[in-house]
């Protein structure tokens, strides 16, 4: 991952799909493993755990987004709408039947891939614009149900929970639920790592590339197409409720069009059709409005003489602009994200410093 | 008048007997009536909207998210020339539509070019990036404040027997069918419109045939503007003009997908239906679930024609199926 990829000379397709090309990645890897593990928390205030709490959520949900669109080339516009029904589902089987957390988060992932499945079935008549569209649909009548039937999303339409608790070990800092949440990011990542070069994950490829051509070699449609809908739902449940155990509230707000659009944002500028690449989109689209947040008021106060309310004012639209214009930029620029540059350095520095 | 089209007609045929039906057994005859003549008549401005989409559908085969945000950002304009400014209407139509039509240039130049021959998803995420840079900047431009945009029309419903029409529906209205007839004449007609058909049926043909297909996609960008300009006006005298004003854009899915994702008169015939079946669902369900059932049946409606007939009414049947 962040080692130099000099010296790959396979001699097998297998060591040209292993999860680790050099004996060096294990130790890049683990030392990887090591700084998520210790050394952010170590590092960093509860402030900035509570963002490296959300980023590594957005990325199991942006993992899960870019099975389906980047590897399968099933575009979904709904993915806040499969969290929304992951988080209720773990919402109300914790409040009001008792179930704990961690009976919760499966519960909210197998619902909602079940949900994801049953969609996922028009994908075989209906595609591209037109699965979009579809999405779109989903994502504006599940909130209209949470908010219309009474026994989903209560009076409200939203339902507390307590906070997560496994045989007596509470979670209730940000850095008890880091750990809680990147088990389940570990999880995700090294599963999509692996099902994406299993035989799964080439069919899944072979489905985006034309799905007539996979049907003709053998690869079955129905099954495949559906399955990739089954595991991204899946993911998208899991961090649905995930995330409704972080806040301790399942708030259909949380999960609207705009969230879905971030999710996709994500996966675009990370990187379609790369694991890797949906993490760093991950950590892009969530660390922007920080930076944003540090330096648009600054600028805006010293430099252009503007009131603090006119500044704040200036910030949440000029956010939503720069947001645009990023996503403009990158698809322009370079349509294959994030992943894209980091091979680019990495090849850069690959024979560095004896490249000729 | 291919096989497609025959299909649809005799859908909206068997829609008009369905209603003509519930008409005849309805015990509120006057509220039923009521109910379907302003369905109607919003159903219009939303095949206005919804014309802007089309067209660039039609003519460069990309699905344009922002199309609620051009709405929008027209609307914001024209308010911001007519109530700021206090420009007279006729000035301010003018401005507006030159502007807006300059802008789908820019936007075709700058954005979607560079884009031909990327993948659909990379297209539909441009123009979604197109419709935040629009939502920041009406309210970096103009400020977030909601905005009377007011037509010099009376307030005093017209009365027909039974049914109450509002002035400004009833204009509302002729200015969409005034619209949707001339682009149903420049499509039929025009040198222009011929082209921009050919270049929708098959860009390399229309090429070899010696159309320049960059400037015809630059000048379905700019219609799509004048569309949205209408749009804007209408509907930003409909509801105020302010930053929710976009949201007529998701509207425009259910209409477009009823009436065919490529067909003009298909978005007419998609929007009368759909404003009557909002206005419909509103009377009767709205008292049973407490309100906003508006947005929520179009697109169950939409669900239900993607799975029975995924081309729409009057689409072209070109949907592949594996």
């Amino acid at each position: 991952m962040i080692h130099r990829e000099a010296g790959v000379f396979q001699t097998s397709y297998e060591g040209d799909m292993s999860l680790y090309t050099l004996p060096l990645a294990k130790l890049t890897n683990g030392v990887m493993l090591l700084i998520l593990i210790v050394g952010l928390p170590l590092l960093l205030g509860p402030h900035k755990m509570s963002i490296a709490n959300t980023i590594a959520l957005s990325a199991i949900g942006a993992i899960g987004l870019n099975i389906l669109v980047g590897y399968t080339g099933q575009i979904s516009i709904g993915q806040g709408a499969f969290m929304m029904i992951g988080g209720y589902t773990a919402a109300i089987l914790s409040s009001r039947y008792g179930w704990p957390f961690w009976l919760g988060i499966p519960a909210g992932g197998v619902t909602t891939m079940v949900a994801g499945t049953l969609f996922g079935i028009p994908s075989l008549r209906i595609k591209g614009l037109y699965l979009a569209i579809a999405t779109l649909a989903m994502q504006l009548i599940v909130p209209w149900m949470i908010n219309h039937i009474k026994w989903i999303g209560g009076d409200l339409g939203s339902i507390y929970v307590d906070t997560p608790e496994c045989f007596g070990f509470v979670f209730d800092t940000e850095y008890k639920r880091y750990y809680l949440i990147l088990v389940f990011f570990l999880l995700a990542y090294y599963g999509a790592q692996n099902l994406v070069r299993s035989r799964v994950g080439r069919a899944f490829v072979a489905v985006r590339e034309r799905d007539f051509a996979a049907e003709i070699i053998g690869v079955n449609l129905f099954k495949y197409k559906l399955l990739s809908f089954a595991v991204s739902s899946f993911y998208a449940g899991v961090t649905g409720a995930l995330y409704t155990y972080y806040l301790r509230i399942a708030n259909y707000e949380n999960f609207e069009l705009p969230v879905s659009i971030d999710f996709l944002a994500m996966i675009i500028i990370g990187g379609l059709g790369s694991v890797f690449g949906s993490v760093l989109g991950a950590i892009f689209i969530r660390l922007l409005p920080v930076a944003l947040d540090l330096t648009v008021p600054v600028i805006a106060e010293g430099v252009f003489g503007m009131s603090y309310q006119n500044s704040a004012n200036f910030l949440a639209n000029f956010q939503l602009l720069i947001f645009g214009v990023l996503i403009i930029g990158f698809l322009v620029i370079e349509p294959a994200g994030l992943a894209r540059l980091w091979e680019h350095v990495k090849r850069y520095f690959r024979l560095w410093p004896f490249s000729y | 008048m291919d096989r497609t089209q025959k299909k649809g007609f005799v859908i909206s045929g068997i829609c008009v007997g369905l209603l003509v039906l519930a008409y005849m057994f309805n015990p509120e005859k006057a509220f039923f009536l009521d109910l379907i003549i302003n369905g109607l008549l919003v159903g219009l401005m939303y095949a206005l909207v919804a014309l802007g989409f089309v067209l660039i559908y039609k003519a460069t085969s990309a699905i344009n998210f922002a199309q609620g945000d051009l709405v929008m950002f027209a609307g914001y304009a024209a308010a911001f020339m007519m109530v700021d400014l206090g420009a007279p209407l006729l000035v301010m139509v003018v401005v507006v539509s030159v502007g807006m039509v300059l802008f789908g240039f820019l936007q075709e130049r700058l954005i979607l070019r560079p884009l031909v021959g990327q993948p659909i998803v990379s297209v539909i995420m441009v123009t979604i990036g197109l419709a935040f840079v629009l939502q920041g900047l009406v309210t970096i431009l103009w400020g977030a404040k909601t905005r009377e945009l007011s037509l010099p029309v009376s307030d005093d419903p017209i009365i027909l027997g039974p049914v109450f029409i509002s002035p400004i529906n009833l204009v509302a209205g002729l200015i969409a069918i005034g619209f949707l007839i001339a682009f149903g004449l420049f499509f039929t007609r025009s040198r222009l419109g011929l082209a921009m058909r050919a270049v929708a049926d098959d860009q390399q043909a229309a090429m070899v045939v010696g159309i320049k297909v960059p400037s015809v996609f630059a000048l379905s960008w700019g219609i799509a503007g004048l569309a949205a300009t209408a749009g804007g006006i209408i509907w930003g005298n409909q509801i105020g003009v302010d930053t929710f004003l976009n949201l007529i854009g998701l509207k425009v899915f259910p209409v477009v997908i009823l009436g065919g994702l490529d067909s003009i008169g298909g978005t007419i015939i998609g929007g009368l239906i759909l404003g009557v079946v909002e206005s419909l669902a509103a009377g009767y369900f709205d008292p049973l679930v407490g309100g906003g059932t508006k947005d929520f049946v179009p697109y169950v409606l939409m669900i239900l024609v993607l799975f029975i007939r995924p081309y729409g009414m009057f689409g072209h049947e070109t949907i592949e199926r594996v």
